[in-house]
């Protein structure tokens, strides 16, 4: 058991990391969508590598074989990733709609515009 | 057909309506389906909390694959009460709203009707399913549902409300996502009941642990729980008034309702508040909300956004309930869970109508406003009496029964801040009564008339519900009740410290 054997939870917490940095930090709307999407993924990342079983073989039914690996973390996955991306797509469609209301897709100048709006 | 083959159809008829809804043309079909699905979903909710009343447990395994292979729905008095709550509220809501949503949505009401359809079988689904990956993917559903209703608001600041809710929502479900890997890791099992019976054999770890901290605080962005409140007030302030007035009385109570469905059942008591230190959390940020919240309704220009703030603080007192870790300190929260709806619901219904008659929501515009539309604003400040907590109202009954499980705790200086903060309530609901009431109406202001009486008869309802679960306790006390005793199974004793 090295930090290597860990090697697939190293990469989750990395992308994690950079796609929630990216939803916090970017003023940019589309970047912070394109943030949103690196975090969800990482998270379907640590899903489906725990379900490897070291050794087994793809789970299909055949002979010979008495070791598979876990095909139930894939399948919530495949939930779980059309529900990324109907969320993606509510985002950017917001977006195009607040590019129409606002002239821009940025929290600095939108922040402004709405600044006026309250002062109506 | 008995009750449990019944029961999964409370979140079926409005999630099988949804789809239909859209294909509908007009404005009065898909309004028309709309409420008849949620009155249906209604009854069936009432049956339901009828037949589990005295602690019985509802089990439908879905398609007959036995659990913990399968997907299963299990309702006890917990879940029951909180959508008896829901439907109840979507069925009293949708008859009233059609005007205004006439007014504010003219064009594809059918796309309107079946996005609220599906938040409210999301909030159902969330409610009723007893499998934690399910409670992720309708915590979705009706978290899209709700970004796009927020988004039909007529102001354009309801798109940046609807995009900030959704970044921040998208984050928590995703919190809850990861908690939920971790869990499934180290069980390999996502059913509630069968996670119960393996988290304990496991002890403590480090992972555990990670997993139950990422499935509070992504409950905690759901439940608007200070300080991870801030998509709310932009929310509630530019959502139709039909969804602001349909989220306050709900989504955060199912986010409640689903975090102590966690904390107690599926983790136990025991094990969630020795390995985190949630009771203090709970207490400090509940507390900070009561206060923040309270305060800054005060200082709002807009009365939408004023009763917004006020929901922040009102979710304090549920988590403070919670907090005081005992049986009287959980039922105080699932009294508050659902006199907080009603209340909730009758004060955005009759802002509502102030912004339909009115045309503003500037507490500025409202000067002398009571003597033009009275029984709007009468309804306004009686369900704000019930806010504040007075006798005979439901709020008092919540009040009440938090302070008697805080002095049970022998926290008597919790007594002190209830009370404070329930004066901070009576000081920004009795600023718009003396503004819309003692304040003369502006002579270059527009006339303005009173509601109809249809308009005016849901909202009355919810107010007269205010005072009737004031005097008659026995469906919301008997109910809390025995929803802490099912969450709990009456595990709780021993855990104080």
């Amino acid at each position: 058991m090295t930090v290597l054997s860990f090697f697939n939870y190293w990469a989750v917490i990395v992308l994690m990391m950079i796609g929630y940095y990216c939803v916090i930090v970017r003023g940019n709307m589309i970047k912070k969508i394109i943030g949103l999407g690196i975090f969800q993924t990482s998270v379907f990342i640590l899903f489906i590598s725990a379900g490897k079983v070291i050794g087994g073989s793809t789970p299909v039914l055949r002979d010979g074989v008495s070791v598979y690996s876990n095909p139930l973390p894939h399948v919530l996955i495949l939930t779980a990733i059309v529900v990324g991306i109907a969320t993606t797509a509510l985002a950017l469609a917001l977006t195009v709609r607040i590019r129409e209301a606002f002239g821009s897709i940025d929290d600095d100048v939108i922040d402004a515009a709405q600044q006026d709006d309250e002062g109506r | 057909m008995n009750i449990t083959e019944i029961m999964p159809f409370i979140v079926l008829i409005p999630l099988l309506a949804g789809p239909v809804c859209v294909l509908l043309p007009g404005r009065g079909l898909p309004w028309l389906l709309a409420t008849i699905s949620a009155s249906a979903a209604f009854i069936l909710a009432a049956l339901t909390l009828g037949s589990v009343f005295e602690g019985e447990t509802l089990r439908y395994a879905f398609g007959d694959w036995p659990p913990p292979i399968g997907i299963e729905y299990r309702v006890d008095a917990a879940n029951a009460f909180v959508a008896l709550l829901i439907t109840g509220v979507a069925a009293i809501l949708l008859p009233w709203a059609k005007p205004l949503v006439d007014e504010e949505i003219p064009e594809r009401q059918g796309s309107f009707y079946a996005l609220f359809l599906i938040a409210l079988a999301g909030l159902l689904g969330i409610t009723l399913t007893g499998d934690v990956f399910n409670v992720f993917v309708f915590l979705e559903i009706s978290s899209l549902a709700t970004y796009g209703l927020i988004a039909h608001g007529k102001d354009r600041r309801a798109l940046l409300a609807a995009f900030r809710y959704l970044i921040m929502g998208t984050v928590g479900a995703t919190f809850l996502l990861i908690g939920i890997a971790f869990i499934y890791i180290l069980t390999g099992s996502l059913n509630m009941v069968d996670l119960a019976e393996r988290l304990p054999a496991l002890g403590d770890s480090r992972a555990l642990q990670v997993g139950l901290g990422f499935i509070v605080v992504g409950l905690a962005i759901k439940l608007a729980l200070f300080p991870l409140h801030h998509w709310l007030p932009n929310a509630y302030t530019y959502a139709p008034t039909l969804i602001t007035t349909f989220l306050a009385a709900t989504a955060t109570k199912v986010a409640l309702y689903v975090m102590l469905r966690f904390i107690f059942d599926v983790f136990g008591p025991q094990y969630s508040f020795t390995a985190l230190p949630l009771a203090a959390v709970f207490m400090a940020l509940a507390i900070a909300g009561m206060f923040a919240g309270s305060w800054m309704a005060i200082f709002q220009r807009n009365i939408k956004r004023m009763l917004a703030y006020s929901s922040v603080a009102q979710v304090g007192y549920m988590v403070l309930g919670v907090s005081l870790l005992s049986l009287a300190g959980l039922t105080a929260a699932f009294l508050h869970l659902f006199n907080h709806g009603l209340m909730k619901a009758a004060l955005f219904a009759s802002v509502g109508l102030i912004a339909y008659q009115a045309g503003s929501l500037r507490i500025d515009d409202l000067r002398g406003i009571g003597r033009q539309m009275p029984w709007t604003l009468t309804a306004f400040a009686l369900a704000g009496v019930s806010l504040i907590g007075v006798p005979p109202t439901a709020g008092f009954i919540s009040k009440w029964y938090l302070i008697g499980a805080a002095v049970e705790a022998d926290q008597l200086w919790l007594v002190a801040l209830i009370l404070i903060t329930s004066l901070m309530a009576l000081i920004y609901i009795a600023r718009i009564v003396e503004v819309a009431w003692l304040q003369p109406r502006p002579d270059d202001a527009p006339a303005v008339h009173e509601a109809s009486w249809l308009l005016l008869l849901p909202v009355w309802i919810l107010v007269a519900a205010n005072f009737y679960f004031g005097l008659d306790t026995r469906l919301t006390v008997g109910a809390a009740s025995a929803a802490a005793q099912a969450l709990t199974g009456g595990a709780l004793e021993g855990l104080l410290p």
